[in-house]
């Protein structure tokens, strides 16, 4: 029998893994997934709440629409800085983007 | 119930093993072709909890989309080329520490809160029902994303163009 | 419909996996690819395979047998992983779009795996899957040929899905649904084809460019670049990359039979024979094509979808808007 909490648990470890990447990995584009991992976490527990804690609306889903297109808009904006941050400085690790420092 | 609970836990196996991948494998093209099978086990889920619609969205712009872009973006760059160098900065161990902390602390809230089971009947979420939504209550979401997706359009292209 | 208990839908998925995937294999890619070289010798004025079987139609079965012997080789330094992986998700991502397909009705119900209610963006979907399989298959090959051809054919594949997602919107929006055989019932009257030519053309050229083939297949021009993102794919692989392209192929003539002539609907004969005839006119045409034209450049390839495919495809969408509300 699969309950609200089964879902939770499986986007926090989901989230954890993405927060995981963002924190230890150097290259850009490895943040960026761990990014869209989280994201995913997210949508999980909206729709999971929408269909066993409030049925009768959709809040949930539509809220979870909107989630993804603003993930695709910031995939794309982040990977052209990404491109661009490349151009300029011929590095993509983020450790190594440092000219603003000090 | 049998089958639900099945195709729960092998969605869940397959999210979470491709999730692992993504974020500590040391070849970025394995990350990032590893993270199609934890978006699709995500479609799956949301399948599962009614939601197809949104599951079919999900292939089509996060798998076939979003999937893509980052991958013409690690080819593009060095990232797939610098198999010598350290993928993991110094913060390993307290990232790890920090992600375990922030995922225990929300299961451990999931887990001992009773949720309220809301009663009520699972409407259709039908391509029209959502479609009639978006147009009805929530109209200003709609038009602002709209506007989102613009803007986005116009920067992506203004900052990846090559400077003359 | 009733929910069946969960081991019979794995059975019938199991079965119909085994269905769908033999019939596309013989069928399409076997008799496709035959097809293919008949037309193209008659097109240019030569004759093309009669010797194995019956005038010819065992050639494919030749093919294959060689195909099936030859060695396999993996490329030094090639991504074994993702070199392997990629000969799966290409045909794996083509086979998945039949599953939306009508291809008849019987007194049961329509003759199709399962009448998905997203059944038009559920096949968007999975025709957009095989992109990757193309990036993986054009890095896994550590060869600049394909790398090139791999990205190029991504570009090409992502910017014709546009077009033919907005126009499955215009052809959801008459039918109101994106159910394909409520797309099928709502042409009893009035075939799409004659309210909405300007659809069927935008759809038909960048269902050409989806499928990279001529004359959008500078991807794969022997000419230009060996064999594209398929260059070090010997034997059966090679095999499954043609039947990932020829099943595609196939699968857009089903989709546009689907939104534009009718589905199954026709007279006196039954209605799979129908669907079957005027899918080969369809396929018929497509080969035409590709044996006439000559091949665009990549450039050109990219500006034709930007900049007039998709403002046509708008303006068609906002036309159509208009006529509904209007009328209705």
């Amino acid at each position: 029998m699969i309950t609200l909490t089964h879902y939770l648990v499986l986007s926090a470890l989901l989230f954890g893994l993405g927060l995981y990447a963002v924190l230890t990995r150097r290259n850009s584009v490895a943040m960026l997934m761990g990014i869209e991992l989280m994201l995913n976490a997210a949508n999980i527990n909206l729709v999971a709440f929408n269909k066993y804690a409030a049925p009768g609306a959709m809040q949930g889903q539509i809220f979870a629409l909107i989630v993804i297109t603003i993930a695709a808009c910031e995939a794309a904006v982040g990977l052209a800085l990404i491109l661009a941050a490349y151009r300029r400085f011929e590095t993509t690790y983020v450790d190594e983007l440092d000219t603003m420092k000090g | 119930m049998v089958g639900e609970a099945l195709a729960f836990y092998l969605l869940a196996a397959i999210t979470l093993a491709s999730g692992i991948v993504v974020v500590t494998s040391p070849n970025l093209v394995h990350s990032a072709v590893a993270l199609v099978p934890a978006l699709l086990g995500v479609t799956g889920l949301y399948i599962l909890l009614n939601a197809e619609f949104l599951a079919g969205v999900q292939v089509l712009i996060y798998a076939g989309g979003i999937t893509v872009l980052i991958l013409f973006v690690i080819m593009l760059t060095e990232g797939a080329t610098g198999l010598r160098v350290p993928q993991r900065n110094e913060q390993g161990p307290i990232g790890a520490a920090v992600a375990g902390a922030a995922a225990a602390v929300l299961i451990a809230v999931a887990t001992r809160t009773p949720w309220a089971h809301g009663a009520g009947v699972l409407p259709s979420y039908t391509p029209g029902a959502i479609g009639e939504s978006f147009l009805g209550p929530n109209l200003l979401l709609f038009e602002g994303t709209s506007v989102v997706l613009l803007v986005t359009l116009v920067g992506a292209i203004l900052i990846a163009r090559k400077e003359d | 419909m009733d929910v069946m208990p969960w081991y019979v839908e794995v059975l019938r998925a199991i079965v119909g996996t085994i269905i769908i995937f033999s019939a596309v294999a013989i069928v399409t890619a076997m008799l496709g690819v035959l097809l293919e070289r008949r037309i193209s010798a008659w097109i240019q004025s030569r004759i093309g395979p009669v010797h194995v079987g019956p005038r010819g139609l065992l050639q494919t079965v030749a093919n294959t047998v060689k195909l099936l012997q030859k060695e396999y080789i993996l490329p030094r330094n090639a991504d074994a992983v993702i070199f392997s992986s990629a000969v799966i998700v290409v045909p794996l991502a083509a086979l998945l779009d039949y599953v939306v397909l009508p291809f008849g009705t019987t007194r049961a119900g329509p003759l199709i795996y399962r009448d998905l209610n997203i059944g038009v963006l559920y096949f968007a979907a999975t025709s957009s899957l095989i992109v990757v399989g193309i990036l993986m298959a054009g890095w896994g090959s550590n060869n600049k040929y394909a790398l090139l051809g791999g990205l190029r054919s991504a570009a090409q594949m992502v910017s014709y899905e546009i077009p033919i997602g907005l126009v499955l919107i215009t052809i959801a929006m008459l039918a109101g649904s994106l159910s394909t055989v409520t797309i099928v019932n709502a042409q009893t009257h009035l075939w799409f084809i004659v309210s909405q030519p300007v659809s069927f053309v935008i759809f038909f050229v960048a269902a050409i460019a989806e499928v990279n083939r001529a004359p959008f297949d500078l991807v794969e021009a022997e000419s230009e670049l060996v064999a594209g993102y398929f260059s070090e794919y010997t034997g059966m692989r090679f095999a499954l990359f043609q039947l990932g392209e020829y099943g595609e192929m196939f699968a857009m003539a089903a989709l546009a039979v689907t939104l534009f002539f009718g589905g199954w609907q026709g007279p006196v004969l039954p209605s799979v024979v129908w669907f079957l005839i005027k899918l080969y006119v369809l396929v018929f045409v497509f080969m035409w094509v590709r044996w006439t034209y000559p091949r665009f450049r990549i450039d050109q390839l990219l500006n034709f979808s930007w900049k007039i495919l998709i403002p046509v495809a708008l303006a068609n969408l906002v036309v159509t808007a208009f006529f509904v509300i209007v009328v209705h």
